[in-house]
């Protein structure tokens, strides 16, 4: 039976990848579903012991000893069946995560996370239509264990630290006076209208006040995952999305202490202002205590990955365990796993990121954001599936009122403190961002889970405790979700800009907080700034030396924002093809000559010295770079379990992309020169552009370049020649079948009819002096050279 | 509190309009007139903000009325800082008193002191869209005339990687090598941005304000470009100086 399941989810997901729109979806999710639930009547789920299956297997077993025939092919489904379940349900996630973007239009409309839940209930339904018991998918254990923390670990370590840093105060703000603010509102209220009910003697009478406040504090929360989900799409500007998503990840400590609180003293029935105290005290114990706990981990990570540069594949890991180590450790003592996990990423991140080699960086990046959205998905699945399972106890009074005071107190709440808050804040929230804040409260799984942990025989109500919490989750996320995005777009939001941080922005930014903090110490007034300033500094003396082991790990970080721009930009000229597209965005003929001052220098004819290879010579080196080009390929290909790539190149990351770029042009090149054709000027690079300003050296290439006239290509000093694991290619000048075959660009250009006299009375380099003529002809055939423009004067090779 | 308060023509270099309080006697008739004519050429600053700035301001000059470039670079707290001589010079730089002179003076009285600190200031709620677009133009155009070092109307190349070697002065070799290219690829990301298409023989020959303030626009100047002086008070005004 298992192994006709297998095959039998495979081609549903066939059938899905050509767009036929919704109906195959529902095709798939009716295969999954009958996947599913023939396995949960092999094996019952983990509540119940495994009972009759096992019996079955008992009996198979006897019946094979009676026959003591040798079972050629045994079924032991019991054996594999917990992994099994998992990894379908993880297939079944991430095949809907698949099938919804191959949809546009449904998730344009819809967002993700109705849509997962929506699929969650159809699957729970069919389980209970085949007469199955549900699993109980989103039991406390493992989403708090397992689903949870790659979420938040996504989302502690690639936080903004700025904008979080900045705005840190009015998150506070509205994570701990917020939720508190809630917790008591809509407690206090719904204990209230509990009371009020004349004529009608329900149950409701029933409930006491620490319930409804222990309940309150349930539903009050600002959901993370929620929240991730919905804001993820609608691209809010930075503001907002950092003022609601951080609430929701540091109310965590409030709710934890709230909780934990409500549940110890609904028992006894009294709360004294002792309790309250304590409460106070606790929670500050459990926010600290987290934050500490994630520091220390993440202080702990960046220190081992000081000393990775050896074993470099299980670099990520480390990331990941001591994240983890730091949720559990965290948990253990109650404190605030989640602030625990965001202390953790966002210590750790800056530190390790010096140390660990590029493609480490991008593994951990992949497998955060793999393994969070996989998370997600399952999160909002299983919602969907406990929906249907939850035995429900449904109270119009006490759902209606819960949805309408958690409404009415987000907006009291967050109108209130933002009066409060805009006395202090310099960039003020205006009335549209109170109400993206308010109408962002979304709620989600964690409040679900908290009352999943309930006790039955402490809370009577707890049934209608959770039939409250999941209308109120479905109540923001259908509701608020769905409609939050035409309201952003009816209000004209600011949305994120999508253009990425320019260099001059990275300079300003930099000049402006050495601005603002001089201007402070002028003004005597020890700020922010200034203490900022201070905190960088001593990180700079100290703290980076101690974890960081690369010198240039430490370079300030204007120059590391350079040296980044200048690889994103060197890998995505690769990865366009060849480097003949442009890498950014913008289509500009603008180019390094156009901006260098105009020299003195560049009045006089100038040297540029350009090789003419004879036929020979040319052959000779297109082997030369065709046999290089093919070892870098076999040093990739070779596989090693411990290493990814021999290393001389594991290092030099980025300068084996741009000789292997190079390389390829220089071939492309060549072939150009023989077939005679003038290929077009490829549209200048910026970033060769740069690179080439980066070597410093070679000022008397620019004027040339100037001369020529022609926009610049990607030229030979984007690529230092002085790095050794670069193969040069040495022609010695002096030796006599070296022809001297150099022109000059200037004298060309000036009188292209000169040419075939030229060619006759052969070539000629003129260049100043010995050192400088070997130097630069070097340069010029150990790479491939500006290309496409040289190629254009040299059309009268043979 | 009380500080003592001498406002001398005499002594005052900087001839300006501005100085005439120093005709008024009392020393409060003469904040406030401050107040007033700092509110006239639109600088908010409540006045006790500029009683604490003039508190600041003595403390600094040693009680003198004017204020110098010395006084200002003995700062200690001011002493890392890596663009430590543009900000004192954008204090005595003329082009920032709104006086529409350029060059730059030796001396600065309290009120330039006033107005250059003005620029600091940070945006109100009320604040209409064209009152924003203005503070915000005026912010960078302060920041542009500190880089802007010869008053030609553009930042050229070499005044480009001027600035951006004294960002990385604080850095060591590795900074000044860098320096260069950084302000080189920077000021090709302005050309391209502004000027998309450019023949092989044109030159750009430096950032404009306009241009300026096209690069700027994601930065969102107005109202990060602020320091708190309500913030101001007695108390940690002395750590400054006093302690040096």
């Amino acid at each position: 039976m298992t192994s006709g399941t297998g095959p039998r989810g495979r081609p549903g997901a066939g059938r899905g990848l050509p767009e036929r729109g919704l109906l195959l979806l529902l095709v798939l999710v009716l295969l999954e579903g009958s996947v599913v639930f023939p396995l949960g009547a092999a094996s019952s789920p983990d509540v119940d012991p495994r009972g009759h299956s096992e019996d079955r297997a008992v009996a198979e077993e006897s019946q094979n000893y009676s026959k003591k025939a040798f079972p050629v092919l045994s079924l032991d489904y019991h054996h594999i069946h917990v992994p099994f379940e998992i990894a379908l349900w993880v297939l079944l996630a991430s095949l809907m995560k698949l099938g919804f973007h191959l949809i546009p239009r449904l998730s344009s409309i819809v967002p993700e996370s109705c849509l997962l839940i929506v699929v969650g209930l159809l699957v729970g339904g069919f389980i209970k239509l085949a007469g199955e018991k549900v699993p109980p998918v989103l039991d406390s254990q493992s989403f708090f264990l397992c689903l949870l923390p790659p979420i938040i670990l996504d989302a502690g370590y690639f936080l903004p630290i700025r904008p979080f840093m900045e705005n840190l105060g009015t998150i506070l703000m509205f994570a701990v006076v917020g939720t508190l603010w809630n917790a008591f509102f809509v407690g206090g209220l719904l204990y209230a209208v509990c009371q009020i009910q004349p004529g009608n003697p329900s149950d409701l009478h029933n409930l006491e006040l620490l319930p409804c406040l222990l309940f309150a504090s349930i539903i009050s929360a600002v959901d993370p995952v929620a929240v991730l989900a919905v804001f993820e799409e609608i691209h809010i500007n930075e503001l907002l999305h950092i003022l609601v998503f951080g609430e929701s990840l540091l109310n965590d400590a409030v709710t934890v202490v709230l909780y934990h609180l409500f549940e110890e003293y609904s028992g006894a029935g009294t709360v004294t202002i002792l309790d309250g105290v304590l409460g106070v005290i606790s929670f500050l114990v459990v926010a600290l205590g987290g934050v500490l706990v994630g520091a220390i981990y993440g202080f702990l990570a960046a220190f081992t990955s000081r000393f990775t540069s050896h074993v470099r594949v299980i670099e990520p890991l480390f990331v990941f365990v001591y994240s983890y180590m730091a949720y559990l450790s965290a948990e253990m003592f109650h404190l605030s796993g989640i602030m625990a996990l965001i202390a953790c990423g966002a210590v750790m991140r800056p530190y390790v990121e010096a140390n660990i080699s590029h493609k480490s960086h991008t593994t951990i990046k992949y497998f955060l954001k793999m393994w969070s959205s996989v998370s997600e998905t399952l999160i909002f699945i299983f919602l969907g599936v406990a929906t249907v399972d939850g035995p429900h106890s449904w109270n119009w009074t006490f759902v209606t009122v819960t949805v309408l005071l958690c409404l009415v107190s987000r907006v009291i709440g967050v109108i209130g403190l933002t009066f409060v808050i805009n006395k202090f804040r310099i960039v003020k929230l205006t009335t549209k961002d109170q109400f993206i804040v308010a109408y962002g409260g979304l709620r989600g799984a964690i409040a679900f889970s908290l009352g999943f942990l309930l006790e039955e025989k402490h809370f009577p109500m707890r049934d209608m405790f959770l039939t409250a919490i999941i209308t109120v989750i479905f109540f923001t996320v259908f509701v608020q979700g769905m409609t939050i995005k035409p309201l952003v777009e009816l209000l004209a939001v600011k949305k994120k800009q999508e253009a990425k941080r320019t260099i001059n922005e990275e300079i300003h930014t930099q000049f402006l907080d050495h601005l603002l903090t001089g201007i402070e110490d002028i003004c005597g007034h020890y700020g922010h700034h200034h203490w900022k300033d201070k905190l960088n500094r001593i990180n700079k003396k100290y703290v980076k030396k101690c974890l960081i082991a690369d010198e240039r790990g430490r370079e300030p970080q204007l120059i590391a924002f350079y040296h980044k721009m200048e690889m994103k930009q060197a890998i995505e000229l690769v990865e366009s093809g060849g480097g003949f597209k442009p890498p950014s965005a913008l289509p500009s003929t603008v180019s390094m000559q156009n901006i260098q001052p105009k020299k003195p220098a560049a009045a006089k004819p100038v040297q540029r010295a350009l090789p003419q290879l004879p036929k020979g010579r040319e052959e000779e080196i297109r082997t030369i770079l065709r046999s290089n080009l093919q070892r870098t390929r076999q040093r990739l290909r070779s596989y090693n379990r411990h290493t990814l790539v021999a290393d001389p190149y594991e290092e030099g990351f980025s300068d084996f992309i741009i000789k292997k770029q190079k390389i390829i042009e220089l071939e492309k090149k060549i072939i150009h020169m023989n077939n005679l054709t003038l290929p077009a000027a490829p549209p200048d690079s910026p970033t060769l552009c740069r690179a080439r300003l980066a070597s410093g050296t070679e000022t008397d290439f620019k004027p040339a370049q100037q001369q020529k006239g022609k926009q610049s290509s990607p030229d030979p000093q984007a690529y230092r020649p002085k790095r050794d694991s670069v193969p040069t290619i040495q022609v010695d000048l002096a030796s006599p079948q070296s022809p001297d075959s150099v022109n000059l660009m200037d004298e060309f250009r000036a009188n292209g009819s000169r040419r075939e006299e030229e060619e006759d009375q052969g070539l000629t380099m003129r260049p100043r002096g010995e050192d400088g003529r070997r130097e630069q002809l070097t340069r010029c055939l150990s790479d491939p050279g500006p290309s496409a423009d040289e190629d254009e004067d040299e059309p009268f090779l043979p | 509190m009380e500080a003592p308060f001498r406002f001398d023509q005499q002594t005052c270099l900087c001839t300006t309009p501005l100085s005439v309080s120093a005709y008024y006697s009392a020393q409060n008739t003469r904040l406030e007139a401050s107040e007033k004519r700092t509110k006239g050429s639109k600088i908010n600053i409540s006045l006790e903000q500029i009683k604490n700035l003039h508190k600041r301001f003595q403390q600094l000059s040693g009680d003198e009325d004017t204020i110098s470039k010395e006084n200002l670079e003995s700062i200690p707290t001011l002493a890392n800082n890596p663009i430590r001589k543009q900000i004192i010079g954008a204090f005595f730089d003329k082009r920032n008193q709104h006086r529409g002179e350029a060059g730059s003076c030796d001396q600065i009285g309290f009120e330039q002191f006033l107005m250059v600190m003005s620029h600091f200031r940070p945006p109100t709620l009320k604040m209409t869209a064209e009152e924003k677009e203005a503070m915000r133009r005026e912010k960078l155009r302060f920041l542009f005339n500190m880089h802007d070092t010869d008053n030609d109307g553009t930042i050229t190349l070499v005044e480009y990687r001027k600035v951006v070697e004294e960002l990385l002065s604080k850095s060591g070799s590795i900074g000044q090598e860098a320096a260069e290219a950084i302000a080189d690829a920077a000021m090709l990301e302005v050309a391209s941005t502004n000027v998309p298409t450019m023949g092989p023989d044109d030159f750009y020959e430096g950032i404009t304000f306009e241009h300026f303030e096209q690069i700027l626009k994601g930065l969102e100047m107005e109202s990060r470009m602020h320091i708190r002086f309500l913030d101001v008070d007695t108390t940690t005004m002395r750590c400054g100086k006093s302690t040096s």
